[in-house]
């Protein structure tokens, strides 16, 4: 009976309520064959709140008592997966072209903006500020802002420390040994790479014209999540957040077709970016 | 084992030594043909750092990329065997993933 219960399947309308609730929090749409994707990332709360199942979170859910459970599951099922200069040929693009030109165009006031929106744990904000660094940016003014929607990742973040096996990923040698110290099983950040970085918790559905203006814009990996009216309008609040000629990177499955005039596409290297107009 | 087996995946032909000794050999007879030398620290006779010193005094394999792949993970250790001219530095334990992207960053494109 019990191993019955522990597989007991989402009946349709918790399914329907689940998706939906992502979506009005998250914007995230998940379909519908996404039943092993609820169940190994709900099952953990589930356990942690003593539950016999998801249907049973459902209901707590919905009866509002405890209102942070509701911001926990869609917390979970975000996909957070991130790394160290990820899509090398992005970064390959700002070393040898965007930054030249950003520092050619801004050499009088020396005060560079970038954003990553959907930062998750960190690694793409941190990655482009070693970069800046090994540019020889260091006596520039530069702002680096990560913004997530989940405050957990967001947490992560800024506590600059990482696992082995994050810092396995991605991450040259070179930059490691000069960047980080061990601390135990973690390895931490210097400061003169945290200081460049901050973050924030940002839902990018809301508008983020205030954040702005930024000389360039990571984001990478989440619109992919979106449906086409949310993307719609994400693409217009980054090109209204950045300045005329300022640059957009997006994840290798993601496009900024569809919002007219806003953004030119164009070939740097191996890599895809955006310009605003 | 999981290092052979990965890089069989990835279409490579792929030579295997018992130690550092061997592996010299290994790579003296095979140098026309060799891209990359995987090399533990914790090697029997002769170690992977030692063996790495070796490789890089020989000018006919300056072309030859040696990646480390150990289970030595103090700063010290990885700056030293960098400075004694590792094109890279995998930290046991690794992945797959890891190992193809640590490969590409050492100019190696499988
Ligand atoms: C796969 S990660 C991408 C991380 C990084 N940009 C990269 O490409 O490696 C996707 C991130 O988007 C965040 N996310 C999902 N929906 C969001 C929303 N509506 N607003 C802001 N962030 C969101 C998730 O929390 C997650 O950390």
């Amino acid at each position: 009976m019990s191993s019955q219960v522990a597989i007991a399947e989402i009946h349709p309308e918790n399914y329907r309520f689940l998706q939906e609730h992502i979506y009005s929090h998250a914007g995230i749409v998940l379909e519908e064959d996404k039943q092993y994707l609820f169940e190994s990332r709900l099952a953990p709360i589930v356990r942690q709140l003593g539950l016999e199942s998801i249907n049973d979170l459902c209901a707590l859910i919905q009866s509002s008592r405890l209102p942070e459970v509701g911001h926990q599951v869609v917390e979970a099922m975000t996909t957070n997966e991130t790394y160290f200069f990820r899509d090398p040929s992005h970064y390959d693009a700002i070393r040898t072209v965007l930054l030249p030109r950003l520092m050619e165009e801004r050499r009088d006031t020396k005060r560079l903006r970038f954003w990553s929106a959907a930062s998750s744990t960190g690694q793409e904000a941190y990655s482009l500020a070693m970069l800046l660094i090994e540019a020889g940016l260091s006596d520039w003014n530069i702002q680096i802002l990560g913004t997530d929607f989940s405050s957990q990742v967001v947490e992560r973040a800024r506590s600059g420390k990482y696992q082995q096996i994050e810092v396995n990923r991605g991450l040259p040698a070179t930059l490691l040994i000069k960047h980080f110290r061990r601390s135990g099983a973690d390895w931490h950040l210097c400061d003169p790479v945290r200081r460049m970085v901050s973050f924030e918790t940002i839902d990018l559905r809301k508008s983020m014209r205030a954040l702005g203006p930024f000389d360039l814009v990571f984001c990478r990996n989440v619109m992919i999540y979106f449906d086409a009216k949310t993307k719609m309008n994400i693409l217009k609040e980054l090109h209204g957040t950045m300045y005329r000629g300022g640059w957009l990177l997006l994840g290798g499955a993601e496009t900024a077709g569809g919002v007219e005039g806003c953004f030119e596409r164009q070939t740097v290297g191996n890599a895809a970016v955006y310009v605003a107009r | 084992m999981l290092l052979a087996k990965t890089l069989k995946e990835l279409g490579y032909e792929v030579r295997e030594a018992a130690n550092g000794r061997e592996a010299l050999e290994v790579i003296e007879a095979e140098k026309s043909t060799l891209t990359l030398v995987l090399a533990d620290w914790n090697m029997p006779e002769i170690d992977g750092l030692d063996m790495l010193k070796r490789l890089r005094r020989n000018p006919a394999l300056s072309s030859l990329k040696v990646v480390m792949v150990t289970t030595e993970t103090e700063i010290d250790r990885i700056a030293e065997a960098l400075e004694a001219g590792a094109n890279e530095y995998v930290m046991k334990p690794f992945t797959p993933d890891i190992l193809v992207e640590k490969l590409q960053i050492a100019g190696i494109h499988p």
